[in-house]
């Protein structure tokens, strides 16, 4: 399929004619309907229709420095913000949203224990470095402060350790886990705890037998797509593990505006428009520990050139490709992204118009002690009144909120008093391609799954309340 | 969401070399979505049957309706004639049934497709009626590319045949309009509204009749249908697919059709899944929608001034083709709201890093 046409505008290039759709037309700036541009701004001195291009190739914000297009051209194709920003304003921009999105949600307050997710990636790197910078600066205000009134958020990081679904040779898996333990003991003072987590202590503690049970819970999986989300779900519940047994009370992730835009996509694609809206929000109250996405405005792009930028290093730990469903997800949004640098923006912005559900904000905590000195520092910009009641249940797999009734679901019937249950407990999306068919596996099945899942489903309808 | 019908009782025959829903003509395809083995004539009972279950659930038609079914002369829409007239006979539906085809103006493509639906007329006996952009705007698809370019004929067109078609629904009198757009499409829709933001659309394109406030109602009963490349051999209709659009290659649609082809290959029911999730988003009541009123220069529905039909008109009539394509500063409120809303970046952008105070 070609993108580019062959008749392209020239001449009058006043923007990347790459991206935009329509060429620009005089002074109107009219753009295609798909294409979010962001209008110039006079006042910074780029002529009006100049759009992503810098002539003079000095950033656009502090106009001393040259743009990361001018110093770094191995790290600025595709235009962007690199092309308009110096390495420095690139980098404060970045942490700017960062900061927006905690302070604007609430995210971290001074009494609490986050803990980091930690891919080795770059959006959980710069995730885990933004954190530590905001924990510094808190730590030196405490210092100069006279009451000394807010003590500072603890932090610590997690990695959760796939070997047993996706074996490693120990040699490069002791490896990558040095490097991580580096990474993390150079972000001190203060030091952070660094916990590995294998994904098969969501079970009890007996090693060996959480392995074999953990296999063969994901063998039990036949479909790729399935079996790729059923991990993603463990993921979770082996953060919210560790998170709850070491005293943390809020969990970290670095998720991105691109990520979001990819799930947007696999959730529509599934059948799960219904609970998508709960996904995509900057904080996830369903959990027992919530889970917050600072990063949820920046673009993984910009992230990854925030990491090189910033020399950070990041580890290649086993990530694994996305494969199905997901994989030609990943492939489509990063052909759109190409052709049209706003896309993932776009599909993101659509989907935060749904309607939330009312675990989008952390719940308010009522006791005293310095909570009254950090509520007076928090702004709260975004905290509407609830906009819909809870939802009675979720899928004890997923944690999606299940749309009442439930459990009608198109495939079959299935007799059994187990089964039914199960079906109304479940999401149609889980049904379909996490649940084996035959009710003997499925009873297998369920049986293997970590307790954590089974009783939530149970605490969620009495405890769960927003 | 209709299902199909399956017939449960039918014993799985070993091999798979026999329809499983009768049983004793040999298979002769694998439906998509039970992925079972079905002779030909089966496949268009079940099908037939599944269609009738949609109109009758979905309250579609009433009696006594005079109904103008939108006819390309591509698959969809002669799949959609064959199957009304056949179904309004066979259950006495009792509905008046009438073609409507529309002439863009397309030298080579239209007039293959205007031969089809002129053998639809005589094959179903339905009353045909042509209506061309030529004599409705004044402009033919060919005059408009030449001013133009192949940019953004996709979207003159699409306005002006959506126009057309209810325009030609008018001077029929009828009392709904029926279009052939099968699951595929409404699930690119879905697809496409998410991909531009256009939130509005995408709480009614699920739906499966539009504009009941409007002049003409219209229903797509085959939006949960996805079966009609099975369908094609038998129907004769010409090599009429996307591709042979020849004003389309550039069009956006492109994009989100290929992934869905890909996307079907991998778990045909995802096109459902889609279009049940389009049915399943909430739209939050605090999302601006645009008022429905009318235009001013020619009575057409409209939520803006003036009618998109009529905007780009303008603009080809004074020469000036980019008038209505893409955004225009200051002319609608609800782009203002869309610029707010891009994430605090603007914010961000003047204010001095580090008055943000933790």
């Amino acid at each position: 399929m070609t993108v580019k046409s062959e008749e392209k505008k020239t001449g009058k290039m006043a923007c990347n004619s790459a991206t935009c759709q329509s060429g620009c037309y005089g002074d109107e700036h009219s753009v295609d309907e798909d294409y979010q541009k962001r209008p110039p701004q006079p006042e910074d001195g780029v002529p009006p229709g100049g759009g992503n291009f810098n002539s003079d190739g000095l950033c656009i914000k502090c106009k001393v420095n040259e743009t990361i297009a001018t110093t770094h051209p191995a790290v600025s194709d595709g235009g962007g913000d690199r092309g308009r920003f110096c390495a420095d304003c690139f980098q404060s921009n970045l942490f700017g949203k960062f900061r927006f999105a905690v302070t604007s949600n609430a995210m971290i307050s001074s009494s609490d224990n986050v803990l980091v997710a930690f891919s080795g990636g770059p959006s959980s790197r710069l995730a885990l470095q933004f954190v530590h910078e905001m924990q510094q600066k808190a730590q030196k205000n405490l210092d100069a402060s006279r009451d000394r009134l807010l003590p500072v958020f603890g932090v610590g990081v997690a990695y959760i350790d796939e070997s047993t679904i996706y074996p490693a040779s120990s040699h490069d898996f002791d490896g990558t886990i040095n490097q991580m333990e580096l990474i993390v003991a150079s972000l001190a003072p203060p030091a952070k705890q660094f916990f590995v987590v294998p994904t098969q202590s969501i079970y009890s503690h007996d090693f060996a037998a959480g392995k074999d049970r953990l296999t063969e819970l994901v063998g039990a999986v036949s479909d790729i797509t399935g079996k790729e989300d059923l991990l993603v779900h463990l993921r979770m519940r082996s953060l919210q593990k560790v998170a709850l047994e070491n005293g943390y009370t809020k969990v970290v992730l670095g998720t991105c505006t691109s990520r979001i835009a990819c799930h947007v996509l696999e959730a529509t694609v599934k059948g799960q428009g219904f609970s998508l809206a709960a996904d995509i929000q900057y904080v996830d109250a369903r959990w027992k520990i919530p889970v917050v996405l600072p990063l949820r405005d920046c673009l993984s792009e910009d992230l990854n050139v925030c990491c090189i930028l910033d020399s950070l290093k990041t580890v290649e730990a086993f990530q694994q490709p996305r494969s199905g469903i997901n994989g030609l997800i990943s492939s489509f949004v990063k052909l759109l992204q190409e052709e049209n640098p706003s896309r993932e923006s776009t599909i993101v912005r659509t989907a935060g118009k749904l309607t939330p559900f009312c675990f989008k904000r952390i719940p308010e905590v009522g006791d005293s002690n310095g909570h009254l000195a950090s509520k007076r520092r928090q702004k709260k910009y975004n905290l509407k009144p609830s906009e819909s009641l809870p939802p009675e249940s979720y899928c004890l797999i997923c944690n999606s909120p299940l749309k009442k009734p439930n459990g009608t679901s198109s495939n079959c019937f299935r007799d059994g008093e187990t089964s039914s249950e199960i079906y109304a407990s479940t999401c149609s999306s889980c049904q379909y391609q996490i649940l084996p068919k035959d009710p003997t596996s499925l009873e297998n099945f369920l049986l293997l799954l970590p307790q954590s899942m089974t009783t939530m489903a149970k605490e969620a309808v009495t405890t769960k309340s927003c | 969401m209709a299902s199909e019908v399956v017939d449960a009782t039918a014993p799985k025959p070993r091999g798979g070399r026999f329809c499983t829903v009768c049983n004793e003509r040999r298979a002769a395809l694998k439906r998509p979505k039970t992925l079972e083995q079905i002779c030909k004539e089966c496949f268009y009972a079940v099908f037939e049957d599944e269609i009738h279950r949609v109109i009758v659930d979905n309250h579609l038609f009433k009696p006594g309706e005079r109904i103008a079914i939108g006819a390309s002369g591509g698959k969809d829409s002669t799949v959609l004639a064959y199957v009304l007239s056949e179904l309004n006979i066979r259950h006495g539906y009792g509905l008046d049934l009438f073609l409507l085809s529309i002439d863009e103006g397309i030298t080579g493509y239209r007039d293959d497709s205007l031969e089809t639906v002129k053998r639809n007329e005589i094959q179903y006996g339905l009353p045909l009626q042509v209506v061309s952009y030529k004599e409705l705007y004044g402009w033919t698809m060919d005059e408009i590319v030449k001013l133009i370019g192949l940019k953004n004929n996709c979207t003159f067109c699409g306005v002006f045949r959506r126009q057309a078609l209810d325009r030609g629904a008018a001077l029929l009198k009828v009392d709904k309009l029926v279009t052939g757009h099968n699951a595929d499409d409404i699930a690119e829709t879905v697809l496409l509204n998410i991909l531009r933001g256009d939130i509005a659309r995408l709480s009614r394109c699920t739906s499966i009749t539009t504009g009941e406030d409007g002049p003409i109602p219209r229903c797509k009963p085959f939006k949960c249908s996805s079966v009609f490349n099975l369908l094609i051999d038998s129907f004769e209709v010409g090599p009429l697919t996307c591709s042979s659009r020849i004003y389309s290659p550039n069009a956006y649609r492109g994009f989100a059709r290929e992934f869905i082809k890909d996307l079907e290959r991998i778990r045909p029911r995802a096109i459902l899944d889609i279009i049940k999730s389009g049915e399943d988003f909430r739209i939050s009541t605090s999302t601006k929608m645009p008022e429905q009123g009318n235009c001013e220069r020619c009575g057409y529905i409209s939520s803006q001034k003036w009618c998109k039909a009529c905007v780009l008109l303008e603009g080809l009539n004074r020469g000036l083709p980019k008038l209505g394509i893409g955004r225009t500063r200051g002319l609608n409120n609800e782009r203002n709201k869309d610029m707010k809303a891009t994430n605090g970046t603007k914010a961000l952008q003047s204010k001095q890093c580090g008055t943000l105070d933790f």
